[in-house]
């Protein structure tokens, strides 16, 4: 039976069992306690939550029975050199989906193949319906498929009784359950709140496993790399000699200083804008004005960091660079701090206009009318009254904008420059963490060497930081709302 | 009807000339007419109350005696309002100044997020009131002192003034009024958020203001117009319907429309 056909079994139970729930109440002279539809759903939740429940285990306990006993048979002989038998296990799998594959097309006969199947022709035969294996396919190998084949059929043929009697037994027992005096409306709203958590807790449960892979990774690189040379050393050079210098300070300097270039073009400018929104914009302006500097907020950071490389980082080098129009000679390289922090900057101004426009409007209106009472013109009342009430939540927006400047990679990745070094001088190239992280990770590099997790140490460092940053910041703004509730 | 307004107007104009004097005021927001043709005089050192149906246009009439309806995009103002004999509707009359010198006082205490000295000390300092810092002190005493607060916060003057009480806020925002020297001050409901003992310490204060102040009050408490007023205005549908000493307006009402209001039958 295919998957669907599983599916389609479970939906087709699934709507019976809602018509029958519906049915068994609607004859009934006696009072309900819920709307008719609310039993129907009832009896629609209980055939098709166990389904779900057991296919989850199912996910959970399947490697047991299939891959688990054939990962036990692969032989040091079976191994070519330099994989693993990991590598051999997931081939096996790979192997297998073909042959099911091909078999369900049509194009071989599983069962007719035994054991003196002609490898090169099936090899052939498999890469003619697109699913092409490098190597030759090993006898031996080919006999753990095989056997893999059998186990994982044998298994999708239990799941699929286990399911459809699941499905059969949860409609029946939930169709029992129904009478009119039962409450099926709140046993509906408990499925639903409980769907609901299990959202929020997954949400949360991912980010917990990211945070914990991370740093497991960080361990083993701290396990393999001197800590102190990576919180205090002052060098980042990695190499193939097993001597790399790997420090997060040079990289830090890189990322905090190119954030500040950021939020110095961003938090004025951002600002300002933002006060004339509120402030001084007519309705109709600021009804056009607002959602477009949000459609700005959402061009994807690639399409900065083409604008820094291509466009800006020229433009720069065009005034500071050698025989520029300013003839200093300061800039050598298109890519610098000031390249890719004032690009970086022009990305940001939205997010800080648009969340400090949110706060200055929520600045409420009897405080403007008690300044204007007094005698006080507009910008008096913006800025002694308005601005130091929105202050709170405008700080906050400056350190949520940070956070965003700090974990920002493509505009610093195409127009920072990849030199990791202390330097003051805002057109000279520069590099940071989240760069650092996409170099050491890209390449071939052998993923356990201190070179390769490195990533994660400075990736779990940047978290705490941005995470710090996000907290302090969502701490002000709440501060700053309860003062006017 | 008009007939009677301007036979009420003969009695009153007898006794001493009008602080505010307003004529044939219109007032549209958009296409709405929200008040018809009132004419008004305003005595100096009373206390003038403005009654009437919600919706009648009694804080309407109010913000135009300070321009305060020039902070509405869609509200146009015609007709004459003079503030001791000059037009504040005047070209050369900037809206700014005028505030300073007509202060008001709104429904909801709206102290500045800042510090009960810096509250009182916004006026003085938006308009260079004084010289040095001890003027300035004693500008806040003195103001505090007429709001009939300064015992009750002159030991924590660095505390921010929204962590005041509901009543200390609102004497705290007319502290705030007088401290820039007003003539006028125009209060728009101003216990209507206030509990009945803070209503009556302000009640108290506002008769002590008379005394400086021309007082113009928005209430819709009957009781609270007979309380603290010496005329009394009855508004309704944006009309001005009758206009008298506050003792006649409750006791022998001339328009049967008053009547009805004060004894309860037009909400
Ligand atoms: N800002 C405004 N924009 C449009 N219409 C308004 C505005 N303020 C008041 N109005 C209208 O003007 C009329 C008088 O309102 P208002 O002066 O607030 O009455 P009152 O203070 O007597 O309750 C009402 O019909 C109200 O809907
Ligand atoms: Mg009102």
């Amino acid at each position: 039976m295919s998957n669907l056909a599983i599916l389609l079994g479970i939906a087709i139970i699934a709507t019976a069992s809602y018509v029958l729930g519906r049915y068994k109440v609607a004859g009934t002279s006696q009072t309900l306690h819920s709307l008719p539809r609310y039993y129907g759903l009832f009896a629609l939740i209980c055939a098709v939550v166990p389904p779900i429940v057991l296919f989850l285990a199912w996910l959970g306990i399947a490697p047991f029975f299939t891959s688990g006993p054939i990962s036990a048979q692969i032989t040091p002989a079976m191994i070519p050199e330099g994989g693993s038998a990991s590598l051999v296990m997931a081939d096996i799998q790979r192997l297998a989906n073909g042959v099911m594959q091909a078999t369900r097309a049509g194009l071989i006969d599983f069962s007719a193949l035994g054991d003196t199947t002609n490898l090169d022709v099936l090899g052939e035969t498999l890469a003619a319906a697109g699913l092409i294996f490098g190597t030759k396919i090993d006898p031996a190998v080919f006999a753990l498929t095989q056997d893999y084949i059998v186990r994982y059929e044998i298994g999708h043929d239990v799941m699929t009784l286990l399911l459809l009697g699941a499905t059969i037994l949860g409609a029946l027992w939930g169709l029992y359950q129904i009478r009119p005096s039962f409450w099926a409306r709140n046993a509906v709203e408990r499925v639903l709140r409980l769907v609901l958590m299990l959202a929020a807790g997954l949400a949360i449960l991912t980010t917990v496993g990211i945070v914990f892979s991370m740093l497991f990774e960080t361990v083993n690189f701290l396990r393999l790399h001197a800590w102190q040379d990576f919180f205090f050393g002052l060098n980042w050079a990695p190499n193939f000699h097993g001597d790399s210098e790997l420090a997060i300070l040079p990289l830090l300097w890189g990322t905090l200083y190119i954030s500040a270039v950021a939020l110095a073009v961003a938090v004025p400018i951002g600002i300002f804008a933002a006060i004339y929104l509120s402030e001084y914009a007519t309705k109709s302006l600021r009804s056009i004005a607002k959602p477009l500097l949000e459609v700005l907020a959402g061009i994807p950071t690639i399409v900065y960091g083409l604008f820094a490389l291509v466009v800006f980082g020229p433009f720069l080098k065009d005034w500071f660079g050698d025989g520029g129009f300013l003839g200093v000679n300061w800039m050598s390289d298109a890519r610098s701090v000031a390249t890719a922090g004032i690009v970086m900057g022009i990305m940001l101004i939205p997010f800080v206009s648009s969340l400090s426009d949110d706060i200055i409007n929520a600045v409420p209106q009897s405080l403007r009318d008690g300044s204007y009472g007094l005698g006080a013109t507009q910008s008096e009342t913006i800025k002694r009254v308005v601005l130091p009430a929105a202050l709170p939540g405008i700080v906050g927006a400056i350190l949520l904008a940070a956070s965003r400047a700090i974990g920002e990679t493509m505009i610093v990745v195409l127009g920072a420059g990849a030199i990791a070094r202390f330097t003051a001088n805002p057109l000279e190239a520069l590099t940071t963490i989240t760069t650092r992280i996409v170099s050491q990770l890209t390449g071939d590099g052998d993923f356990n060497s201190p070179e390769t997790l490195v990533a994660f140490a400075l990736g779990l460092s940047l978290f705490v930081i941005t995470l710090g940053l996000n907290i302090i910041a969502l701490m002000i703004v709440r501060k700053y709302r309860e003062q006017y509730e | 009807m008009k007939d009677q307004i301007t036979h009420g107007l003969e009695n009153s104009v007898t006794s001493t000339p009008s602080k505010i004097s307003a004529t044939q005021v219109n007032v549209h927001y958009g296409d709405a007419h929200a008040i018809k043709d009132v004419n008004v005089e305003i005595a100096p050192n009373t206390v003038t109350a403005f009654i009437g149906p919600s919706g009648c246009g009694k804080s309407t009439f109010l913000r135009c005696l300070n321009r305060m309806n020039d902070t509405i995009d869609i509200c146009r103002v015609t007709g004459n309002i003079l503030l001791d004999g000059e037009d504040i509707y005047d070209r050369k009359v900037d809206p700014v100044q005028l505030r300073a010198k007509v202060g008001m006082v709104f429904q909801k205490p709206n102290p500045f997020p800042k510090s009960i000295y810096d509250n009182i000390a916004y006026g003085p300092r938006i308009h260079g009131l004084f010289k040095t810092k001890a003027d300035l002190d004693t500008i806040v005493e003195n103001a505090l002192r007429r709001a009939a607060i300064w015992d009750e916060v002159k030991d924590r003057l660095d505390a921010p003034g929204t962590g005041l009480s509901g009543g200390q806020q609102q004497r705290i925002c007319i502290a705030r009024a007088i401290a820039t020297a007003p003539d006028v001050l125009l209060m728009d409901e101003p216990c209507s958020a206030l509990d009945p003992i803070a209503t009556a310490q302000v009640e108290e204060l506002i008769d002590e203001l008379r005394e400086n102040y021309s007082v113009v009050i928005v209430t819709h408490s009957m009781q609270q117009a007979a309380r603290v007023s010496q005329k009394t205005a009855f508004f309704h549908l944006g009309n001005l319907v009758e206009y008298d000493d506050t003792t006649k307006i409750f006791t022998n009402p001339r328009d049967p429309r008053t009547e009805s209001y004060i004894t309860g039958r037009i909400g």
